[in-house]
């Protein structure tokens, strides 16, 4: 008889095993055979968990990625981000704040423990997917320190290298990647810090080693690879503000009556489907606006688009 | 030597549609199945209006007469891809919807533009044949210069769809402005030799 042999990384130490088993149940899918060293809470979830639409499966949401410090092109991120180094990692969070820190990525993760959050995540070229990300509410890592009265934005900068990111080589977008979301929006307990996603590491084609994800807001506002938060007085100016400041504006909530000059933000196609698979209709805050709604009162979304 | 190329080339011709027709059966198109169909075929539509495009200045600059025997095969290549991309963003992505197609055509440029150079292909297909050369006269040749226009129109739809135009969209319009500087180039250069005899 002929026995099967397992490769090292198939087999689990039980210890993870029994807890993976209970984090496999509860996300509802297999995520195959890596496991997670980060510790990870799977009780007291603060948000529903999508159940409508399919979770998109891995091969997708980590081969279908836009990230252009790897490649404009969707593939390049998981074929050019292979040997990326994130260990050691530091990121510092100063500007208007009494307390400036300096904290590396593994004593965040130790500091503050990962939960699931499966959101959808819809880009601005109108896909989306449902990704089950491991992470945790940005505000838990902003309250480390103190703003001052002045601070009324926060400011995400990604890490600049392009020894090792050959897209920041030529001027695609005025690198760093920078993005900003307003004090109200960061500390809300949707918008989270991510550590990894189906249960696994972040790979580096989705924003290793920190990354942020805001699920009502369009994915290019989701920073990658963090390196620096800001606490600012006036509004930061993002990299695709920058870029194309009449297609891209600083709030990008996920809005199906405003359309962006190239797409028609009414629709979207569902990341895995065939293609025979019709568009489905876009939310308005893709879906979250019993929870955020409220943080835009009185605003016109169409000026402030 | 022509009786060789030319079925050869038509065969060549083909392959891109025989990769996404393969893709289509065999459900490998990837994340994103409409995209993928959409982006191959205008892919190619741009490249196939491209190479036309560079027959005549290719026969100028080598002196070899025979590339101008593909110019009508590789245009038509340009219409049958650009139709194919034509029907996928119909069909495949809006489901024969109009509302959203029509909406899309007068709101966004990038489709509008691109809707206008698969019109103006229209003529330059019908008009192909040997027939229509004999018809037409001068006035088939003052009709097929409109392909100029298709081929500006069709590299500013692949820039205004793009995010940035770095850095397929730029090659191409690299491409698109030398293939227009030699046709100039070359013009300005019969008229000076008339001139001067």
């Amino acid at each position: 008889m002929k026995l099967h042999k397992f490769k090292s990384s198939e087999i689990t130490p039980e210890s993870f095993y029994i807890n993976r088993r209970e984090f496999l149940k509860k996300m509802g899918i297999v995520t195959g055979t890596a496991f997670t060293s980060q510790n990870i809470i799977t009780s007291a979830l603060s948000y529903t968990p999508e159940t409508e639409r399919k979770i998109t499966p891995y091969k997708f949401a980590t081969t279908y990625n836009n990230y252009y410090e790897f490649g404009t092109s969707k593939s390049d991120p998981h074929k050019n981000s292979k040997d990326f180094i994130t260990n050691p990692w530091d990121i510092k969070i100063d500007g208007e704040v009494e307390n400036e820190i300096t904290l590396s990525v593994e004593e965040i993760k130790n500091m503050i423990p990962s939960e699931e959050r499966i959101y959808r995540f819809r880009c601005v070229e109108g896909w989306s997917m449902v990704v089950p990300w491991l992470g945790f509410p940005l505000n838990k890592l902003l309250k480390k320190v103190k703003p001052t009265s002045k601070a009324k934005f926060v400011k995400f900068t990604s890490v600049y290298d392009p020894d090792q990111m050959k897209g920041q080589r030529f001027p695609v977008l005025n690198w760093p990647y920078k993005e900003g979301l307003r004090i109200d929006e960061a500390m809300h307990p949707l918008t989270i810090m991510v550590t990894g996603l189906y249960g696994k590491e972040l790979p580096n084609q989705n924003g290793a080693p920190l990354r942020l994800i805001v699920p009502w807001k369009y994915g290019f506002k989701s920073a990658k690879a963090i390196v620096n938060i800001k606490f600012v007085e006036k509004m930061p100016v993002s990299s695709w503000m920058n870029a194309s400041p009449n297609e891209y504006g600083f709030y990008s909530n996920v809005n199906p009556n405003v359309s962006h000059p190239r797409w028609s933000q009414a629709t979207e196609r569902v990341i895995g489907e065939n293609i025979y698979s019709p568009r489905i209709k876009t939310l308005m805050f893709n879906g979250y606006g019993d929870e955020v709604a409220g943080l835009y009162d009185g605003m016109d979304l169409r000026k402030n688009f | 030597m022509i009786k060789i190329f030319k079925p050869t080339i038509f065969v060549l011709c083909l392959v891109p549609f025989i990769i996404i027709a393969y893709q289509i059966l065999f459900n490998k198109l990837g994340a994103e199945p409409v995209k993928q169909v959409t982006h191959h075929t205008g892919e190619w539509t741009l490249r196939f209006i491209l190479l036309s495009l560079a027959m005549t200045p290719l026969k100028n600059i080598t002196k070899i007469l025979a590339w101008i025997k593909y110019r009508r095969m590789l245009g038509l290549f340009a219409f049958f891809y650009g139709t194919l991309h034509l029907l996928t963003y119909i069909g495949f992505d809006y489901q024969f919807n109009l509302d959203p197609i029509i909406d899309d055509v007068l709101n966004k440029k990038f489709i509008f533009i691109g809707f206008a150079a698969w019109l103006l292909m229209l003529p330059l297909a019908i008009t192909s044949n040997q027939k229509m050369v004999l018809i037409l006269k001068q006035n088939w040749k003052k009709i097929h210069r409109l392909s100029y226009l298709i081929g500006i129109f069709a590299v500013l739809h692949f820039i205004w769809l793009s995010k940035t135009i770095f850095f397929e969209p730029l090659i191409y319009l690299i491409i698109l402005i030398t293939l227009l500087t030699l046709r100039l180039n070359f013009i300005k250069f019969i008229f000076k030799k008339k001139s001067v005899t």
